[in-house]
């Protein structure tokens, strides 16, 4: 560990300035995504949003009987997926109230009660996740007709996560895979080679070489966009505010926030995942609130920069043809004449 | 409502996030499902059971909003003696024609007086009213099922406001409804009594002065031979609950397509005109005046109907139409029966029909008994497709499924088929009415690739052509078409017809042709023209008012200045009743209208749906007639008596409360009441290719033992033409496929992912099989039902492709609607593919044989 302290977090744990790690001199905040899977509808607004955009082509029919799933997995052709969970749970696993931060209903509504003469239903408007005085007891309590107590279908969006410390970028041997002002990781196309030393290198199995070009395609979390000062297409399409994008150190402490509301609301398997700079990717830039364990959406449960052992490895190697050379010189002194 | 409108279902999450409670009520656990805080499967077809169970519960344990309903509802008016309920008549009403399959309703009335329906049925008074001849076509019969009962004005309504007189519709409702038990929910819909009950109180408890509830929905409740009845037992209990006119509550029509709503208010319908004025029948003699005095209510605002009407033939017609020649009323075609999609079909294949124009429709996969769609077409001399695809309404001669069978052959279909390609909503100018009523206008983005045109464009110009061709004519025949006022400007190098000048007229102007600001200046003289009433405004100050995109964060709650709604910008339809009776809130927190005395007027968030300087004390004079007939009192100012109606005396052919009938095709008897079926549902002349099914006990009803329902993904859209070709929604869902329960799929050999053959007496089509806990199975009159989900979305042509579950459907319809019961019906599933070619009708033919089916079979009233 000694060594990645030595380069300034540059591969392993915490780095609060990726963009200026990567050489941005007053790079703007670090960007990303929080996607909160508790109010996620499975509409895949934002896979077609992302193809779109991004004129990514059209993989293939095909039927998986994975509940609605028929997308699979994120890969060269699929930079948003949409994972679909079906499982004998209790009801209610899926919980909205998140914060609309930027969203104008409750300010309005909150607004509109301190209006003299103005009784209007936003003046007693709760705030946001608590049922309001008066409102029903609502005792649910889970039965499903033919004695099954237990359904629920969990959705979410997957994505590149853009990690802190991100093995794609760092063994790229042509430089076609960078690191944004944003602190996001994109691909140039027309640098990379397709040697495809990136595709291994991913913890979370997402960047992935397009079959007739051999090059690697991924999220850029719309670098075009971003530039542009728009935010990215999935973002924009997501009609539930699931696809959250913002300033991470942002995003993290509407997750966490989130996370406390959930659990206060009984929903105890809420957690983050990626979100921990202390991570074994450093944190991820592309972050997520899952409510089960990330196994169950075909996430690694504990991924690890894959160039994390790279300095001990080199340091290893170095040892060894020493080693190496001295048994070889100790071969020569010790040959009998 | 996630499923099919998630863009709409993000304003249910923000009513989550504010500590909304969610219910969903499908047969299905669906992405709603997912999102609710309970889910409560049910048998396809049993919602009025299922309803009728609420308003008992509401009944029997006094949850009803009682100052509400007494001051705005009918409640307290008393009934006709003559009128009998299901209760005394075996399970239908008094009036019955059985044979004919109509009712009579002129027992249905109040006592002492007798009600036109604000819109629906309405031509059903128009001998009474003037003393005409019975001249109503054989034809027409179908629509005009009134006769008796005292003309209006004869008398006032009797009322007994403390609900105890032995007719006034709260006892008879009470009396109705009785039935309608926890047991019998649970009987009929298969809902557990403990998750029903969670259902009442739910609502219950979130209903009152306080707290409002809503209720959303969609085709699953209105594709049923008793369709407009759900419709109704939601409104029965809304009106119970006082949730109507109020913030938060209310009844929303979740719409199909994005301007459903704008095509129903400007129609495409066969029966009305723009702004719900019904279309004329063929009646001898009937001129302007007989019309409006057979048609227009004689209190509330439909009783200003004539204004409405000229000014709607001033905007047709222009200075062509006079006082002198009746504004050219003689120029509107006239109805000689019922011409609804499905009973043109029928006169397609009976060659009366010859030529068709489908726009933005695919009736080959979109439409019930989609075979017979396309037997109908082949009989055609002409038929006109219009849309982005070469959808299989197109191609049906050369590769339909009756060529594999070899049912048609191409050589023979001599129907000529013109393909015209259509422009995208994204390349055209124009606005959607969403079901808020909301217009939203929309700007050209791109201009259309190739040939494509937008619809104004097509109709425009095609006008044009005729009248072009017409031109010096004498014939009276072309009279109308060329003294039309059709004159748009036009623009590009596409000479594309000016959207907005098609609104301003739609708007209205005055006679010094300035822009109208409001339906309440319309005139009956001819000195306003306004091509739909309850437009009126959205071109107010010649700015278009739809195209507003004033951000909710600029404004307050109730947003006003984001788009504009019909009518009169008013977001919240009958919002004097979120006012007591004098006129002050019913609680602060529901706030929206009220009256304020010091200044003398109605006041609040909204634009009040009353009159401006109406006190809630004024009380009409006797002689008063249209609005002056309203008191300060009758919220419900389109209604021809003002009040929301409990119970309807006038207007709806199947009934004046609704009751639970099986569906057409049920595996199960009507376990409430005698009758099986709507004793009026709408049965098309017999056809070999639209068998009814044996239900419920009779023999042969087992054979088709599933109850089979249909419904659409989020990732396509209806019948396909605009998803299926589109290679990213396409591989979202790629193939059509059947959801059934593990349970069915053990009875029936059924594997995931394989393949299954599903059957009915008119067809048999083929799907991938998902088996999913989502669809459970029920306990239904005690013993198990599996239920088949089938999404429509597919057919032969397109990218992504699958057999048509429409294939499967009957044509018996709702009576009012003329809609097809597409939402619950019966079928037998079997696994493996389907035969091909000439097997494939042999294996239905066999299936009817099994059922004993006949031309008779399921035609008993």
């Amino acid at each position: 560990m000694g060594g990645d302290e030595d380069r300034g977090g540059l591969l392993y744990g915490p780095q609060p300035d990726v963009a200026g790690a990567a050489g941005y001199p007053d790079a703007p905040p670090r960007m990303g995504f929080f996607t909160d899977t508790s109010v996620c509808i499975g509409c895949k607004a934002c896979e077609v949003a992302c193809k779109e955009w991004n004129a990514v082509p059209e993989d293939g029919l095909e039927l998986t009987g994975m509940s609605y799933d028929n997308t699979q997995g994120l890969g060269a052709d699929t930079w948003r997926h949409v994972a679909f969970i079906e499982q004998r749970k209790p009801f209610g696993g899926q919980e909205p109230g998140v914060a609309h931060d930027d969203v104008d209903v409750f300010a309005a509504a909150a607004r509109l009660g301190t209006d003299a003469g103005s009784p209007g239903p936003g003046s007693t408007a709760p705030p946001p996740g608590q049922a309001p005085a008066g409102a029903p007891a609502g005792r649910i309590s889970p039965l499903s007709p033919d004695g099954r107590t237990e359904l629920r279908w969990l959705m979410a969006s997957d994505v590149c996560k853009h990690c802190t410390h991100a093995a794609c970028l760092d063994v790229c041997p042509t430089g076609a895979l960078f690191r944004t002002e944003f602190g996001t990781v994109v691909v140039q196309e027309d640098v990379c080679n397709g040697c495809g030393y990136c595709v291994p290198a991913c913890p979370y199995g997402v960047i992935d070489q397009r079959e007739d070009d051999g090059r690697v395609w991924k999220c850029t979390l719309c670098y075009d966009r971003l530039g542009a000062g728009m935010e990215p297409a999935c973002a924009k399409s997501c009609p539930t505010e699931s696809i959250q994008f913002g300033p991470l150190e942002e995003l993290r402490e509407r997750a966490r926030a989130r996370v406390a509301q959930l659990h206060a609301a009984g929903v105890p398997d809420a957690r983050l995942y990626g979100e921990s700079p202390d991570d074994g990717v450093g944190g991820d830039g592309a972050f997520f609130l899952l409510l089960d364990e990330p196994e169950v959406y075909g996430l690694p449960p504990d991924p690890v920069v894959t160039t994390r052992d790279l300095p001990d490895m080199w340091r290893h190697a170095a040892l060894a043809a020493l080693s190496l050379a001295a048994l070889a010189a100790g071969s020569f002194v010790r040959r009998p004449r | 409502m996630a499923e099919c409108h998630p863009v709409g279902f993000q304003w249910v999450m923000e009513a989550k996030a504010r500590g909304a409670k969610v219910i969903h009520v499908d047969p299905r656990f669906t992405r709603t499902s997912a999102l609710a805080d309970l889910h409560v499967p049910l048998r396809a077809g049993s919602d009025i059971a299922f309803l009728g169970g609420i308003i008992h519960y509401v009944l029997e344990r006094e949850k009803y909003f009682r100052d509400y309903i007494v001051a705005y509802s009918n409640a307290p008016v008393i009934l006709r003696e003559d009128f009998g309920d299901t209760e005394d008549l075996g399970g239908v009403f008094s009036g019955l024609d059985a044979a004919g399959r109509r009712y009579d309703n002129g027992s249905w009335q109040y006592e002492g007086t007798e009600m036109q329906a604000a819109s629906g049925q309405r031509d059903t008074e128009y001998d009474k009213r003037t003393g005409g001849d019975g001249s109503l076509t054989e034809a027409a019969r179908g629509e005009a099922h009134g006769s008796g009962g005292a003309v209006i004005g004869e008398g006032e309504v009797e009322r007994d406001e403390t609900l105890t007189h032995p007719r006034c519709v709260f006892q008879v409702l009470k009396r109705h409804y009785a039935r309608y038990t926890p047991e019998m929910v649970e009987q009929v819909c298969g809902v557990p009594q403990d998750l029903f009950r969670q259902v009442c109180e739910l609502v219950t408890e979130n209903s009152g002065r306080e707290r409002t509830t809503a209720f959303a929905y969609a085709v699953g409740w209105t594709q049923h031979t008793v369709g407009t009845q759900y419709i109704r037992a939601a409104a029965i209990l809304q009106t119970l609950l006082g949730n109507i006119g109020r913030p938060g509550g209310g009844i929303l029509a979740l719409r199909g397509h994005a301007s459903i709503q704008g095509s129903t208010d400007i129609p495409t319908l066969f029966n009305l005109l723009p702004g719900y004025i019904p279309m004329p029948y063929a009646h001898r003699n009937e001129d302007l005046d007989a019309f409006v005095e057979a048609e227009a209510a004689h209190k509330g605002y439909w009783g200003n109907m004539r204004s409405y009407l000229v000014s709607l033939l001033k905007a047709y017609w222009g200075d062509a139409a006079t006082a002198e020649n009746d504004f050219c009323f003689d120029y509107l075609p006239r109805l000689t029966g019922s011409h609804s999609a499905y009973e043109t079909t029928m006169a397609q294949l009976e060659g009366v029909c010859k030529g068709y124009f489908l726009v933005g429709e695919n009736p080959a996969v979109g439409n019930a008994n989609a075979k017979l769609m396309r037997l109908g077409m082949a009989n055609l001399d002409w038929l006109v497709v219009r849309d982005f695809s070469l959808i299989e309404s197109a191609t049906w001669w050369k590769d339909g499924p009756e060529i594999e069978t070899g049912e048609l052959r191409t050589r023979d279909i001599r129907t000529e088929v013109f393909f015209l390609p259509a422009a995208a909503h994204t390349e055209k100018d124009g606005s959607f009415t969403n079901t808020q009523r909301l217009l939203q206008w929309h700007h050209q983005a791109v201009e259309p690739p190739g040939e494509a045109r937008s619809d104004l464009w097509f109709a425009y110009h095609l006008g044009r052509r005729i009248r072009e061709k017409l031109a010096g004519s004498t014939d009276p025949m072309d009279r109308p078409v060329l003294d039309l006022a059709w004159d748009y400007p036009t623009r590009g190098r596409h000479a594309e017809p000016d959207a907005e000048a098609v609104l301003a007229e739609i708007n209205g102007r005055d006679a010094e042709g300035r822009p109208l600001s409001s339906y309440e200046q319309l005139e009956p003289d001819g000195s306003t023209s306004c091509g739909c009433w309850i437009y009126c405004g959205v071109y107010a100050d010649g700015v278009n008012q739809a195209a507003r995109r004033r951000p909710g964060r600029e404004q307050d709650w109730v947003a006003a200045e984001w788009a504009w709604a019909w009518p009169a910008n008013r977001r919240i339809l009958y919002n004097r009743a979120s006012a007591d009776p004098e006129g002050r809130p019913w609680s602060e927190r529901k706030a929206l209208v009220w009256w304020d005395p010091d200044k003398g007027e109605w006041s609040g968030h909204d634009v009040p749906d009353f009159k401006k300087d109406k006190s809630p004390g004024h009380r009409p004079p006797e002689d008063a007639t249209g609005p002056q007939a309203l008191s300060g009192t009758d919220a419900f100012v389109m209604q021809a008596d003002g009040k929301a109606w409990l119970y309807v005396p006038s207007g709806l052919t199947d009934g004046p409360l609704p009751a639970h009938y099986e569906p057409q095709d049920s595996p199960f008897p009507n376990l409430l009441y005698d009758q099986q079926r709507n004793p009026v549902r709408q049965l098309l002349s017999p056809h070999p290719d639209n068998r009814y099914q044996p239900s419920g006990d009779e023999p042969g009803s087992q054979v088709f033992p599933y109850v089979a329902t249909t419904y659409r993904l989020t990732e396509h859209h209806t019948a396909g033409g605009m998803s299926r070709w589109q290679p990213y929604l396409a591989e979202l869902q790629p193939e059509f496929f059947c959801e059934v329960s593990p349970e069915l799929a053990a009875e029936r050999n059924l594997e995931h992912t394989g393949w299954a053959t599903i059957v009915s007496a008119r067809g048999v089509i083929e799907a991938r099989v998902l088996v999913t806990d989502r669809v459970a199975p029920l306990t239904v009159h005690g013993r198990r039902l599996h239920q088949v989900g089938l999404p429509y979305h597919w057919g032969p042509n397109g990218y992504s492709t699958g057999d048509a579950a429409n294939e499967l459907l009957h044509l018996s319809l709702d009576p009012n609607t003329h809609i097809q019961e597409a939402k619950a019906f019966a079928v037998d599933i079997r696994p493996g593919r389907r035969p091909r070619g000439p097997a494939s009708v042999e294996l239905v033919r066999a299936y009817r044989a099994r059922a004993g089916i006949d031309e008779r079979t399921g035609t008993e009233p």
